[in-house]
């Protein structure tokens, strides 16, 4: 069992390059997704990860199949969106959901044209599904800064982050911060959706992100706990996706995400917190 | 404007609204400080907007609102319908939110543990600071958002409703902190409904009904007729209503004044300066003057 886990991992050094791009992605794009969980913005994030399309393909049309000139496309694209989106929500009478619904169909729309322009079905297939069996140095270089920043920055905005999602007008009353405070978390989501589309693909991006904090849910009750569980378990599903791929020859990506997703399932049924079971199966009540 | 008092807010010819729609219009007064003032009117009359006006939370059609020194020092509670309980927070943390001026975003709260179990006790909830504020009932709720305010330790606190929904055992107690702050020179404006209530407990009243339709000692204010004239004010709301032609401006005073008894409060000083005179007093020359107290 051990061995069909880990054999991959010990005898592959293209194996050992995934499991260490997916444990990084697995320490930052959790927390990230935990407080888009929170926010109920769990939606926003499978939008933005259709936002950084063209700004991938435009580094793809521009330099071919590069990293760096493909994650600075994704980042510009994904930022611009954020950033846009954010103004009209706070300047006009358009809520987020739908400001944000609006830029990111322009978006993809842009970048299906851009793909299709040049470039074979193949090429869009590895953008779309990722490549994380064949990440380079400087790929998993990448995947570790975002893990980096991803942490530091979550930690310098942590304070103000929860006080916008609980009690925004309260924040405003206080301080200045919560304009920046939200535009940077948006900055930590198109980051840490940059660094899944490297390993994962767009389209599977969000899956990393947001199943380990959904399932974390179930577990935890504050955020002092959601968070490690939520990165627990990306890491969990990151070993197990990548071990099943390799040995049932499956594509790695879904491979990642269905093992995220069957954990939430798991979580789902048989969580501490809220979970079907226990509600199914109530113990009975206390006195006071 | 160098008349305005330290550490009072004054309202100029203040207009607050949405979508160019006055919901307070035209509002002069000042707020010493220290002072206990009720804001009371019909659902509708502009208490919540004048409050949130104050804050800055929203911006002033026209007028302004001076409150030098007091930049800082604001607290406002606002209706708890706005605050996420869904979240997974302790009523420790909601509590600890009130240290923000003091801590930022970074400087460890732990050294101010014992001030916020203060706070909680000073409300009734000693031992609820593990809870999730998602589990505690109405009026628990609203003490820890007192107790949040006592943290805040500000100035001035614009309590908005702070009594609806929540029970008569609760209501004393947070009535009895409200006057402790009033007893250390704080000025507080509260946003209430229950007349019994405003007339034993605060010695001034603004009643509201979008204009002032008086503004002074409760007993004054409170009358039959003053409150029959708020109901009757506060029901006009047109869709099309004409831009608002009253200028305010320097000259003969109180030509275009349409509330007949605009009773002002001995607080309220018309200074020489003519800061009436808005800036862009002649935008709306053109367009025909119609009542506003329709």
């Amino acid at each position: 069992m051990i061995d069909l886990l880990f054999g991959p991992f010990v005898e592959f050094g293209f194996m050992r390059r995934a499991l260490v791009g997916c444990l990084a992605l697995s320490l930052s794009a959790p927390p990230v997704g935990v407080f888009l969980m929170l926010r109920r913005m769990s939606l926003m994030s499978d939008a933005m990860s259709h936002a950084i399309l063209p700004g991938a393909a435009a580094g793809f049309l521009v330099a071919g199949l590069s990293l760096p000139a493909m994650t600075l496309g994704g980042l510009a694209a994904g930022l611009a969106v954020a950033l846009l989106a954010g103004f009209v929500t706070r300047s006009t009478v358009i809520k987020e959901d739908a400001s944000l619904a609006a830029f990111y169909l322009i978006s993809l729309a842009g970048g299906v044209l851009l793909v299709s322009l040049r470039g074979s079905q193949i090429d869009l297939l590895h953008i779309l599904f990722g490549s994380v069996l064949a990440l380079d140095d400087p790929a998993l270089w990448l995947l570790g800064g975002i893990a980096t920043v991803t942490l530091f920055g979550l930690a310098a905005i942590y304070r103000p982050l929860v006080m916008e999602c609980v009690d925004p007008l309260f924040l405003r009353t206080v301080s200045r911060a919560g304009g920046p405070v939200h535009y940077a978390f948006l900055g930590l989501v198109v980051m840490n959706l940059v660094g899944g589309f490297q390993a994962l693909g767009t389209l599977l991006a969000v899956g990393l992100m947001l199943l380990p904090a959904i399932a974390a849910r179930f577990w935890a009750a504050d955020l002092s706990g959601m968070i490690p569980v939520s990165v627990l378990i990306a890491m969990l599903s990151s070993v197990v996706g990548l071990s099943v791929s390799y040995q049932a020859d499956l594509p790695t990506g879904p491979a990642i995400v269905l093992a995220a997703g069957g954990f939430y399932l798991v979580s789902m049924l048989i969580g501490r917190r809220g979970g079907l079971v226990r509600r199914l199966v109530r113990a009975r009540h206390l006195e006071a | 404007m160098s008349c305005d008092l330290p550490g009072a807010i004054t309202l100029h010819g203040l207009t607050l609204g949405y979508d160019r729609h006055p919901a307070v219009h035209h509002l002069d007064g000042v707020i010493p400080p220290g002072a206990l003032l009720a804001l009371v009117g019909p659902n509708g009359a502009g208490k919540s907007t004048l409050l949130k006006g104050i804050v800055g939370e929203i911006p002033c059609l026209e007028g302004r609102i001076a409150r030098p020194g007091l930049e800082e020092a604001i607290a406002y509670l606002p209706q708890a319908a706005e605050i996420d309980r869904s979240f997974p927070l302790s009523v420790l943390d909601l509590v600890a939110m009130g240290l923000w001026r003091r801590l930022g975003p970074w400087r460890s709260a732990r050294r101010h543990r014992a001030t916020l179990l203060d706070a909680l006790a000073a409300v009734g909830l000693a031992g609820f600071e593990a809870r999730l504020i998602g589990t505690l009932s109405g009026g628990q709720f609203q003490r820890a958002l007192f107790a949040r305010l006592i943290v805040q330790e500000a100035r001035v606190l614009l309590l908005d409703e702070p009594f609806t929904g929540v029970d008569g055992r609760t209501t004393a107690d947070l009535l009895a902190l409200v006057r402790a702050w009033h007893g250390q020179g704080r000025t507080i404006v509260a946003a209430l409904h229950d007349l019994g209530q405003v007339r034993s407990h605060f010695p001034h009243t603004l009643l509201l009904a979008r204009e002032r339709v008086a503004w002074g000692p409760t007993e004054r204010v409170l009358t039959p007729q003053n409150l029959a004239r708020a109901q009757s004010l506060s029901e006009a709301w047109d869709e099309d209503a004409a831009v608002c032609g009253r200028h305010e401006e320097p000259g003969p005073p109180h030509d275009h004044d349409h509330s007949p008894d605009h009773d002002h409060s001995p607080d309220h000083d018309h200074g020489p300066d003519g800061r009436h005179a808005h800036p862009h007093a002649h935008d709306h020359g053109a367009v025909r003057d119609r009542g506003h107290a329709a």
